[in-house]
């Protein structure tokens, strides 16, 4: 044994581009596979739920204001952040989920992929979904995709990291900004990646983070009035109908996807505006 | 010297409508069971009796288009099925004026509309999305090119057949067959249309038309043969339609209500923003989900518009659809008529001021005078709700960051205009306002190639151009 004993991360929430604790003062024992403590994750509650939506309404029109360049290079640099940091996320994920270190380091380089695909999407899907419409009429006619406003996603339970990426990346990078309830049996990689969105000049509030049980929040992530867009690929099939049920109060936009990567995830969470002027002089 | 205009009464002799009409199921015409009376509103007339469609007149309607989906539609090459759909635009366009008499007589509208707008932008409709049939691989990057197979269409009376056209042009289009219901006020010009389907040999059971009333609509909506649900209605009755469809795998569009806020700035033309203010809120006595129902004026021309607008309105025609000269004809309903006098009476309730022109209205019928409110704040009903009738909200603001703040303060997100003469200023507001449809110095234009839908609570989805298609193929994103 070691004479040194090791300095443990505490794990947080991250809302508004901070690490608090929940405001519930609740929290969950995660464990090894086999058993093993590894950490005390915050369980977040409705109200931390809601600080969270509150800060990811405040960032959106800065976010969505922003250059698609500088979107594009944010998200880039969160690549590059990731990476850098591929050996302790690859070991996080071991620990939490039990895979070997080899499946652990291609989830990692898997992620550090996605994001830079996504990444590259946000000066390019505009002109690809976007039209110019030749009305019958002497009119110029226009069709701009726009971001959605406030998404919610409910990431998958068994990829920690990449489960997190696939689900942020292209509800980012049109401007979107998001609140995501981390794998609730291995939250830690999510939180820990909010250490990489710290040093990625991600604006406050453009993504924040919330560890705890999908039963228990998934019903206040659908019947939020604030709340625009759902991704709810991480749900059991046999949650989703009460979660859909519930987001028709504001006709929210509700999603889930079998492709990791493919421009119709980021499609699914923008809204096309088309606007007329007429032409003379 | 005297300036009235003489009547010039449109001929209905041109129209020949049955006593009695069934359902149009798997191409042969089905007697109902029952029946309701459709009436002109217009005169209170009684037109024509419409079978309410029963939960099994829905079933047989769904097995015929299950039956033509998986025998004759899915077969056709696109080639051919939009061949099928260029027919039918041919059709409609020499039966136009049948079609735009019958729809004025039925729905209220003034023929010069329904000339002028319904009945070519239906066929509009139908020739565009005939040329999508054979390039539907073309059609997007969020889309394969497989159709859903049967589709349930919901659609409302504003517009009766180029809802129909919206929705069943697309649908076709795609290779997917159709269960229309159209409104229960207005089911004559899509049993017309059942007619032109016929003649331009459209296989049986492609093109299903089941009359009936909101029950007709739920025994679609729930039944468990169709595989996407399309309609156009009220937000209420939309969200009523998405929790019904939430726990089942069919795919859904809504193109719901609206509130539409009208921006004039202190640099816009103001005669032709006045016409566009008088167009935007009267087209078709207002019953229009994208209608600029709010007008929200810049203080420092507040005053001129509104003088402005008053004079024009003075000589805004209301009368007989039928006569060329009409500007707003009937409200569709009593029910509707209704309703427009419940929410006026609270906008008279709650403070804000009411203003008509001198107009004489018909002693038969169902009508309003085209009417403004002014002095309306942001928390009256009549600022908030969807009147859905010829009635103007005005409000007032200083800066262009006040302008947005109140024309986003709504739950609905479909339509909205913008009058100034400064591009940049035009391309801002544009970018600012959360709405899927934006008329900058102009208000209520529509075309096939043109995506119409809406932000927020005024739907799912659009309707046109290639934005539209892709709600009738499957996603790539499952």
């Amino acid at each position: 044994m070691s004479g040194r004993l090791e300095v443990m991360k505490t794990y947080k929430l991250y809302i508004n581009g901070a690490f608090p604790r929940t405001e519930s003062g609740r929290s969950y024992e995660i464990t090894s596979k086999s058993g093993e403590f590894l950490a005390n994750a915050c369980l977040a509650s409705r109200k931390d739920l809601r600080d969270a939506v509150v800060a990811a309404r405040a960032a959106q029109p800065g976010w969505a204001k922003a250059t698609a360049f500088n979107r594009g290079q944010i998200m880039y640099r969160i690549a590059e952040m990731l990476e850098g940091r591929a050996d302790q996320f690859a070991q996080e994920i071991s620990l939490q989920t039990g895979v070997s270190a080899k499946v652990s380091m291609q989830e990692v380089t898997d992620a550090v992929d996605l994001m830079v695909w996504y990444a590259g999407w946000s000066d390019k899907l505009p002109s690809l979904a976007g039209a110019t419409n030749p009305v019958s009429g002497p009119y110029y006619n226009f069709t701009v995709p726009e971001a959605l406003g406030v998404v919610g996603v409910i990431a998958t339970i068994d990829k920690p990291l990449l489960g997190l990426i696939e689900a942020i990346a292209p509800v980012l990078v049109s401007g979107n900004t998001a609140v995501v309830l981390a794998s609730s049996s291995a939250p830690l990689s999510a939180i820990s990646f909010a250490e990489v969105l710290a040093t990625s000049d991600l604006p406050n509030g453009v993504l924040n983070i919330l560890s705890g049980q999908q039963s228990e929040l998934a019903p206040w992530f659908a019947s939020h009035m604030d709340i625009d867009g759902l991704d709810i690929s991480g749900l059991p099939e046999a949650d989703r109908a009460a979660v859909k049920e519930a987001g028709v109060e504001n006709l929210k936009r509700i999603s889930a996807f079998a492709k990791t990567a493919e421009p119709g995830r980021i499609l699914a969470f923008m809204e096309a505006k088309t606007i007329w002027h007429p032409i003379g002089n | 010297m005297n300036f009235e205009y003489a009547a010039a009464p449109e001929s209905r002799s041109v129209v020949k409508i049955d006593p009695e009409y069934g359902h149009f199921i798997n191409g042969k015409w089905v007697k109902g069971s029952t029946h309701f009376n459709s009436i002109n509103p217009a005169t209170e007339e009684i037109l024509s009796r419409i079978a309410l469609g029963t939960a099994s007149d829905v079933d047989a309607a769904v097995k015929a288009a299950r039956n033509a989906f998986d025998k004759s539609w899915s077969k056709l090459s696109g080639r051919e099925r939009g061949k099928y759909l260029f027919r039918i635009a041919r059709i409609m366009q020499e039966r136009a004026r049948e079609f735009a008499v019958l729809e004025t007589l039925d729905n209220g509208k003034p023929i010069r509309e329904s000339r002028d707008v319904d009945v070519p932008l239906s066929a509009a409709h139908f020739f565009y999305h005939a040329g999508w049939a054979d390039k539907l691989e073309y059609a997007g990057l969020e889309t394969t090119t497989a159709p859903h197979g049967v589709v349930g269409q919901i659609i409302p009376w504003n517009f009766p057949l180029l809802m129909l056209a919206w929705k069943v042009a697309p649908a076709l289009a795609t290779g997917n067959t159709v269960v229309l219901k159209p409104a229960e006020t207005t089911s004559l010009t899509a049993l017309l249309f059942a007619q032109v389907c016929q003649q331009a040999g459209l296989p049986e059971g492609v093109v299903n038309i089941v009359t009936g009333d909101g029950s007709t609509g739920a025994a679609i909506v729930n039944h468990p043969g169709i595989d996407k649900i399309a309609f156009t209605g009220s937000t209420d009755v939309g969200k009523l339609i998405a929790r019904a469809v939430a726990p089942t795998n069919k795919s859904l569009t809504l193109e719901l209500g609206g509130k539409g806020a009208n921006i004039v700035f202190g640099d816009a033309a103001i005669d032709e923003t006045v016409e566009g203010i008088v167009n935007g809120i009267f087209f078709n006595q207002g019953h229009v989900c994208c209608a600029g129902s709010r007008l929200i004026l810049q203080e420092s021309i507040a005053d001129e518009v509104l003088e402005k607008l008053k004079r024009r309105m003075e000589k805004i025609r209301v009368g007989d659809p039928l006569d060329k000269n009409t500007d707003l004809g009937a409200i569709n309903s009593a029910e509707q008529l209704a309703k427009i006098h419940e929410l006026t009476a609270a906008g008279d309730a709650e403070g804000a001021n009411r203003w008509t022109p001198s107009c004489a209205l018909p002693d038969k019928g169902f009508w309003f005078a085209p009417t403004i409110f002014t002095g309306v704040t942001q928390a009256h009903r009549i600022a908030r709700e969807e009147i859905f009738g010829p009635v103007l909200s005005v409000l007032t603001f200083r800066t262009p960051a006040e302008a947005i703040e109140k024309a986003n303060n709504t739950p609905f997100g479909l339509s909205a205009g913008i009058w100034s003469e400064k591009g940049s200023n035009i391309l801002w507001a544009s970018q600012q306002l959360r709405a899927g449809v934006i008329w900058a110095n102009t208000f209520n234009k529509f075309d096939p190639a043109s995506p119409f839908g809406g932000y927020k609570e005024s739907g799912w989805g659009r309707e046109g151009g290639r934005h539209g298609l892709s709600a009738y193929l499957k996603g790539s994103a499952k």
